[in-house]
């Protein structure tokens, strides 16, 4: 690649106690490419994923976005920064989680125009356009003043996507988005992240879903023992694994 | 019947009184309260932490007369001399800030971490994220715990006779000294007690149902 890539991950390591879970990580994500992380449970691709926007601090290494160093003022020395000094940043990764983790407090439309109120500075008026813009997209502007309460998993999932395009992110971060839920509800959220690739918006998915991840990665990571033990173009790496554990876990998978 | 009455409107010019003491002390325990328990939780400092948790131990294990008689008679005799009442609502609203910042304390712990990291994800400062989004749950939470506080208080309020501040309890003991209608003005006094916070258990429990544990 000649220009510089979007995201760049660089000898990124992560331990908790004694225990080693990610143990240097490079990879480079160009705009616009969408990149999928597998991996047996426990094989620290959901820390990766936590790490690129700093909800977890790495141990060591180096998150570049857009060229600029994340989590670290450099001048005039380098220190790590508070979470105050985060937020611009993490503001521009747009992040969806597992357990949804909408604000059961707030209506639909405001879980969505909030931030945009208060990090990007929109007025109120602006922020509830914006909101119902990014719930149409995901197929819930017919739900904007319910409570999140009052929706199935699948449409908390959706108004969490919402929120995230909401910040109009330059990179998108989903962890494990559609493990926690109801089988039948699986199929409606993975319609909408794959409508968002098809925009062609920057992703980094960590999943299970192995069959969604062959359709829409363009590269596909597989994460082994907190290294990146194999990866390259979605269908060559599925096709034909080179180590016996992808080959393993493909297979139990498929069960 | 004359002297009920006489009875009836002695006690409840008092009643005000115990009002007056009950929603006072009421606000400074509320407001202090979630003060402190910000300061415990948010702060991120250690010794911040034990100054409240030392706070907390000190109002809620010594009794509340013991905490009167301090301010009262024990400051007067400094030379800080603070009047009946204001002195009964700086007591009994201190104590109660050690209880409520508890309650709120509670409301806090009993939210998912998710939300915390949500917040931050779409970033929202540490800031706005307590402000914006932990701390109107916490509230709610917070709430039926809260009413309870509010109820108990109401009652409590008739120690604050022990430091003369004219509230029901004090008028009717004035009155039964002068008056030897002893039954008549207890019973009174426990009618218009009564009437004071039935309305109170109603709203309590209300918010019991509408808040309900579980429901953050």
């Amino acid at each position: 690649m000649t220009s510089t890539p979007l995201l760049s991950v660089r000898g990124l390591r992560k331990s908790f106690a004694n225990l080693d879970i990610l143990k240097g990580i490079d990879f480079d994500v160009a705009a616009g490419e969408k990149i999928a992380l597998i991996g047996p449970s426990g094989s620290g691709k959901s820390t990766c994923l936590r790490c690129v926007n700093y909800l977890e601090q790495p141990t060591a290494g180096e998150i570049f976005l857009d060229g600029t160093r994340v989590g670290v003022s450099t001048a005039p020395t380098a220190r790590a920064m508070s979470n105050r000094q985060l937020a611009p940043q993490r503001a521009q990764m747009g992040m969806v989680f597992q357990s949804f983790n909408l604000w059961p407090h707030l209506p639909v439309r405001e879980n969505v125009a909030i931030a945009a109120r208060m990090v990007q500075g929109l007025s109120r008026a602006e922020a509830d356009a914006l909101a119902e813009a990014m719930l149409a997209k995901v197929h819930m502007e017919h739900k904007c003043d319910a409570k999140p309460e009052q929706l199935s998993g699948g449409q908390q999932q959706r108004v969490a996507i919402a929120r995230a395009l909401a910040q109009r992110p330059k990179l998108m971060l989903f962890d494990e988005p559609t493990s926690a839920l109801d089988p039948e509800l699986v199929a409606e959220v993975l319609s909408v992240i794959h409508e968002l690739a098809d925009e062609g918006r920057t992703m980094l998915l960590v999943t299970h879903e192995i069959a969604f991840a062959r359709e829409v990665a363009d590269r596909i990571f597989f994460l082994d023992g907190g290294v990146i033990s194999e990866q390259g173009p979605a269908r060559d790496i599925l096709a034909n694994p080179n180590t016996d554990r992808l080959r393993s876990f493909l297979r139990q998978l498929a069960h | 019947m004359d002297i009920f009455w006489t009875i009836l409107i002695g006690l409840l010019t008092s009643a005000g009184i115990t009002v007056i003491v009950t929603i006072s002390a009421l606000f400074v325990a509320v407001i202090l309260g979630l003060a402190l328990a910000l300061l415990r939780e948010f702060s991120g400092k250690a010794w911040i932490r034990v100054a409240v948790d030392a706070y907390c131990e000190l109002f809620r294990n010594i009794p509340a007369l013991t905490h009167l008689f301090i301010i009262y008679f024990g400051l007067a005799s400094l030379g800080l001399r603070i009047a009946s009442v204001p002195a009964a609502i700086l007591g009994l609203g201190l104590i109660g800030a050690a209880i409520t910042c508890d309650i709120y304390r509670g409301g806090y712990a009993s939210l998912k971490r998710g939300q915390t990291e949500a917040a931050l994800a779409v970033g929202l400062t540490p800031w706005q994220t307590i402000m914006l989004i932990l701390t109107p749950q916490a509230l709610r939470v917070s709430l039926p715990p809260l009413g309870n506080y509010a109820l108990q208080l109401m009652k409590d309020t008739s120690i604050v006779s022990a430091i003369a501040a004219p509230e029901i309890m004090f008028q009717a003991r004035s009155m039964v000294t002068s008056s030897f209608q002893t039954t008549l003005i207890y019973a009174t006094a426990a009618v218009i007690y009564l009437v004071l916070s039935f309305p109170l258990a109603v709203l309590v429990r209300r918010l019991e149902t509408h808040f309900g544990q579980g429901r953050a």
